[in-house]
This record gives structure tokens, sequence and C-alpha cells, in this order.
């Protein structure tokens, strides 16, 4: 996993609440089997008419908006389906983070495993963020998760919680199957106690 | 110290708990699917990892089968592909795979249960968010991503933060005419579609213990539709009765074993949750949502309703929903007319459901304007259903009658709407385009979408004629 530092980059505006991960890759594109190229397929159905032409008027279309990096949005941002293609998509456009004032549960814990940032500040910070990043040209700010801060040029500067924990692995890219397989001796304790049905065996039924 | 039948799952499953870092936790059931599952695998074979226990895992494929005839070929490619991916993988690492051709395929929600795989007191996972289904058995049940999937399937553990808790209790009795379905829409209709966020919900009260396995498994798989990480149930008598002789249940000593432990699960007398919600059942009707979320939700009797008084953020989605949907302000819901109806998804294709509707189909005729599937959970809710005529209720009545899979809910296969259809659909989600670009989804009980079905138009199922 790539980790995440300080980031400073271009921001996005997407004044929406409850933006679900329908939205952000529609189903029809969930079925390839890698994990890249999901970034063309990014708010589809916004960024695109029912005929595939460009709709001119979706805010990531702007030029102003192009290679933004961070995207700001409303309250409740990836609720819905459980899909990481939400996360890859996002990642795989050029996104490094997304502040909103509240994540779904499911995405949240999705952009940790990518080295992806889900910043939560206030109602108040995030329409600040999304005001300037209308009003000023190539808007821009840092987010820095070593001093969980966001801050810009203008004197914004706000802090953010995060799980001391998941912060760790994400300033140094650690891969999470590696640190519970420092616990194998835990597991296999368990285990012991707990051995898994044997019914579910594959040779035990010729039927499937 | 008192435990809530959450906490008792929870610390029963702590493998490690090390200092400063998420805990540890041993997850007895991991069911997977074609979609969010390629990728996974992938995983493991690039770090030369093998999956853990393959006696804990079991695969069925249901999110993008088409629901035509079995043995119709799969024309969509990237589909085939998928799908084919899931069996190579299930062979390479030694997984149970339900497959197309099985009589055990169905929507994965479906057939834990009904194969008697999900119990009571485990910990449950699926990379699908409405994995909350398998709460109502008393068992902490949760959705994850990809990332997730491949962990589970490499440690059989997966690292968490204990999430809070909630408690949804719901007094009194439930009308006649309004099912768990509606009860489902009405808390989401008054928490929020993120009102439950961070935390787990246990449904309590007289109105959930009086729910049948089958309604108690809608209302916990609606809980996500809150935000909620997983929604669930104490057992009782009710889901003892239901597991017993299941397919992959536990047996003689073991079966006593086992629910002896299950009857020590509900929560403790002097119990706390970090939050409490009380709801009066009596209060609830049928409920139909007219917006693009869960969470817009109006009685069948009321009105689309007003924007301007709500607080700006809110009053612009409701704005937008309300574009997107082509509906006015103050228009009657039961004067919303409906192009298509579908009876699935693993919020409502079970045995019950199919029942509940073809009751209301009975004796009458789809409208001409309409367009109505029916989309069995499995194949063992598709042949228990025809064993009781269920089928030829609905053929009669000019409904489809399908093969099982996820099908119009989210429409990844061929069943999907045309834009500027609308929906009646007994399916969890009514996002943008979720059943189709430019589709309008309402979301009903399967006895009001059988309803609209017949009227052409959302109607009160609690004034229906049946036959
Ligand atoms: S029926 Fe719908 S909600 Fe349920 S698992 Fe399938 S796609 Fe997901």
């Amino acid at each position: 996993m790539k980790p995440f530092t300080v980031h400073r980059g271009r921001v996005a505006p997407l004044d929406r609440v409850n933006v679900d991960t329908d939205q952000i890759i529609p189903k029809q594109f969930l079925k390839r089997i890698e994990k890249t190229g999901f970034g063309q397929f990014l708010f589809y159905d916004w960024r695109f008419g029912a005929d595939g032409k460009k709709n001119g008027d979706f805010v990531l279309h702007e030029p102003r908006y192009e290679g933004a990096t961070i995207l700001v949005a409303g309250k409740n941002f990836g609720c819905g389906s459980s899909r990481e293609h939400a996360v890859w998509a996002l990642a795989d456009f050029g996104f490094r983070a997304v502040i909103s004032s509240s994540f779904a549960d499911i995405f949240a814990n999705n952009s940790t495993k990518n080295g992806f940032l889900a910043v939560r500040l206030s109602d108040d910070e995030v329409s600040m963020l999304m005001k300037r990043a209308e009003e000023i040209d190539q808007y821009q700010v840092t987010i820095d998760l070593e001093k969980q801060e966001v801050r810009d040029e203008q004197g914004f500067r706000a802090q953010f919680a995060m799980d001391e924990f998941v912060r760790h692995c994400l300033l140094n890219g650690l891969d999470d199957i590696g640190l519970t397989l420092q616990h194998e001796k835990d597991i296999a304790a368990y285990e012991a106690q707990h051995p898994a049905p044997a019914a579910l065996a594959v040779e035990s039924d010729a039927r499937n | 110290m008192a435990r809530t039948l959450f906490e008792k799952i929870w610390d029963a499953h702590l493998v490690a708990q090390p200092a400063g870092r998420s805990s540890i936790l041993y997850i007895d059931l991991h069911l997977v699917h074609e979609v969010t599952s390629p990728q996974a695998f992938d995983g493991l074979r690039v770090a030369g990892r093998r999956v853990r226990q393959p006696l804990r895992t079991v695969a069925t494929v249901d999110h993008n089968i088409p629901t035509e005839p079995r043995g119709t070929p799969i024309t969509d490619l990237i589909a085939a592909k998928q799908i084919s991916a899931l069996q190579a993988n299930c062979k390479e690492f030694g997984i149970r795979l339900f497959d197309m051709d099985s009589a055990e395929q169905g929507i994965v929600h479906v057939i834990g249960p009904e194969l008697g795989l999900t119990q009571p007191g485990m910990t449950i996972v699926c990379g699908d968010s409405h994995t909350s289904t398998h709460g109502a058995f008393g068992s902490l049940a949760f959705g994850i991503g990809t990332s997730e999937v491949e962990h589970v399937l490499a440690t059989q553990c997966l690292a968490q933060q204990k999430p809070k808790t909630m408690q949804i209790d719901v007094r009194g009795q439930l009308p006649d005419g309004v099912g768990a379905k509606d009860l489902a829409l009405g808390i989401i209709g008054q928490i929020g579609t993120d009102g439950a966020t961070g935390h787990v919900i246990e449904y309590a009260g007289s109105a959930v213990r009086a729910l049948s396995m089958e309604g108690r498994m809608t209302l916990c798989n609606m809980s996500i539709e809150a935000g909620a990480r997983a929604g669930m149930i104490a057992p009782d008598e009710t889901t003892i009765a239901y597991v017993k002789g299941r397919r992959f249940a536990p047996t003689g000593a073991e079966w006593e074993k086992a629910v002896a432990y299950w009857r020590s699960l509900p929560c403790d007398s002097d119990s706390k949750f970090d939050k409490v919600i009380h709801i009066d059942a009596a209060q609830l009707c049928p409920f139909v949502t007219w917006g693009t979320n869960p969470g817009m939700v109006a009685p069948v009797t009321g009105r689309v309703p007003e924007v301007k008084g709500l607080e700006e953020s809110d009053r612009r989605a409701a704005e937008l929903a309300l574009q997107y949907m082509a509906l006015e302000p103050g228009k009657r819901i039961e004067d919303i007319t409906v192009d298509r109806v579908f009876i699935g998804s693993c919020t409502n294709s079970r045995l019950e459901d199919l029942r509940a509707a073809a009751r209301v189909a009975k004796g009458h005729r789809v409208s001409s304007k309409v367009r109505a599937m029916v989309v069995p959970g499995s194949q063992a809710v598709k042949r228990a259903a025809e064993q009781e005529g269920l089928h030829r209720v609905f053929q009669e009545a000019g409904f489809e009658w399908r093969e099982s899979g996820c099908s119009m809910c989210l429409g990844m296969n061929p069943d999907i709407l045309q834009p500027g259809e609308r929906c009646a659909s007994t399916s969890n989600r009514n996002f943008e385009g979720r059943q189709g670009r430019g589709g309008r989804t309402h979301l009903v009980s399967p006895m009001m979408a059988a309803a609209a079905a017949i009227a052409g138009h959302f109607t009160d199922i609690r004034n229906w004629k049946f036959e």
C-alpha cells in the first residue's frame, strides 16, 4: 500500500449529500476482475449523458478542476453498496482523499485499505472548503496526516480525528494481512478451540 | 458485567486485542460471490497465500447471472468472465461453490440461512453490504470490501474497531397489511440513512419478537440503509425452530450444545446501549419511497412532501431527488403510476414474501400498462413456491416467473429499467440508476408491489379485495 503522509493538491467541490457508491461507480462497471482501470467510469452517469457524450455541466469537467486530487463533498459520502470499486475508481481517477462531514462505515474502511484518505471535518469546515473551491481559482489545500490537519494558504486550518492505529498503517503503508498474521499463534490457538465444521468439505458431497 | 447480544458475540470471537490497535476478530463463516471476490483471490496469488479455512468459506453466483431459464448462454461476456473466474478460484482454493446449475444456487443472503449455514452466535461476513440480513439469527454479520475479503480468506480474521450499540425497541403490534418491510422503511424514514452510522443495531420489542424469521431477515437486511454496521435480533424459539434440521445445522449432541449456547446469547437484563430508539408499531402503515434514498419515505395514503421547510442541504437533496423521480411536491402517492414491478432481492424474495404477494395477485390481472416480474431468491425458494402452486397464481395474473438471482435489485444482469421507467420494487435501494440508468425506483413491501402491478399505481393494501 502506498503510504500517505502529507499531500497538497487541487480541490474539486461536489456539492451533494448522501453520494452513494452506485453513483461513484455504477454497477455496469463492476464486472472487471482487475483492481485497475475504474477511473474512467467514476461518477459515470453524472459525467456522461445516456448517449455517452460528456456532460459539460458536471463539476469534474470544468477545466479549473482538472487534475484535482482532493474531493470535497456533502455529508454521508460513500453510503450504500460495499463495493471497494468506489475507492479504486476515485484513486484511479487521481484522487488521494475525500473531505466530508461524515462517511458511511464501509466506505471509510475500504479507503484505509487503499492508502486513500477519508477526512472528516465539521459541517462548517466542509462548507468553507466547498465555498473556497468554488470561488478561488485553482484552489489547493494540504492534507497533513502527520499533524492530522487540513490547511490552505488563505488561513484555513482544521484538525481531523483518525484512529491512531489506522493512521499508523496509512503513514507507513502497512499491509493489513501481514499485521494480522503477526498473531498467527493467537489465531492457531483460537482455531484449536473452535475447529471448522467438516460439512462444507468439497469432497464430502459430489452433488456440487 | 452485563453484556448485550452484540458484546457477547464480539467477546467470544476476540483472537487478540493488541494495545492501541484494532481488535482481531475471528470469522466463523465467509460468504463469497462473483462480483467482489476476483481481486481478492488475485491478491492471494500474488502474495503466495492460501485460503486459511476453506471449510468456513462458501461461494455462490448471484449478482450478475441472468434470470432466463438456466442453460441460456450468458451473452454478457464480461459477466461470464467474472463467473468463470469464481469457478476457477473456488477450484484452485478448494472452496465449496453453489454454481449456476446447482439446486442450492441463490442470492447469497437467502441461501446462507436456508442451508442452515447461518446460525446464532456466529460472526459472518461477505463482500456485500446486505450481509446484515444474517443478523436476524442473532449473529454478528456485516458487509466488507474486497481488501477485507482477501484479508478473511488469508487469515480467517478481521481487524475491527468496536462499533457502538443501538437498540431499536418496537413496541406493540404491527397493524394488518403492515409488514417487516414497512417497519424497516418506517425506521429509516425516522432516523435517516445515516441515523445508525458507526452502530450495530439490535432490534427488540414485542413487534420484533412476533416477526417470523423471514420478516426478521427483511428487517435486518435494511439495517445498512440506516447506515448501521449490522443489525441483529436475539435468538429465541422462532430462531431455533427455523435452524433445526437444515442441511448444515448441527445435529445430535452438537445440536443440544449449540442450542444451550444460543439460549445464553440474549442481552443481560441490565445491559446498556449507546443509543436507544422507541418505535410504536401501531403507528406504522404501508410505506412507499418517493425519492432517491431509502430514507425518503411517505405513507401510502400520504403525499410527496413539500421541500420548502427543509434545511438547506436536505432541501437541495430533496429537490434533486424529485427532479430525478419526476415528481411534484403534494402529489398523492396513490396517484403515482408504475411501468414495472419487481418482486425479489435479498430483502423480499423468500417463500413468505412470495406467498404474501401471491395472495394479493390471486384472481386479479396485472395492469396492461405494467410489466411485472417475480424473481425467487433461490432455487430452493423457487421449488417450494412451485410446490404450492404460487408460480401458477403469478403466471395466471400476468407476472413473469423467473430463475433465482439478484436480478433487477441492481440490474447487473439483463433485467433493468429503461430510462424514465418507474418501478415498484421490493428491493432495498432506490438510488439513482440503481435498477438501470434513468430508472425510477419506489421501495415497497411484496404485498404493496403486487397490488401496484394490478392497479397500475400505488394503492393501500389495507383496502385490498383479497380473493
Ligand atoms: S439482491 Fe440486491 S442487495 Fe441483495 S445481495 Fe443481491 S444485489 Fe445485493
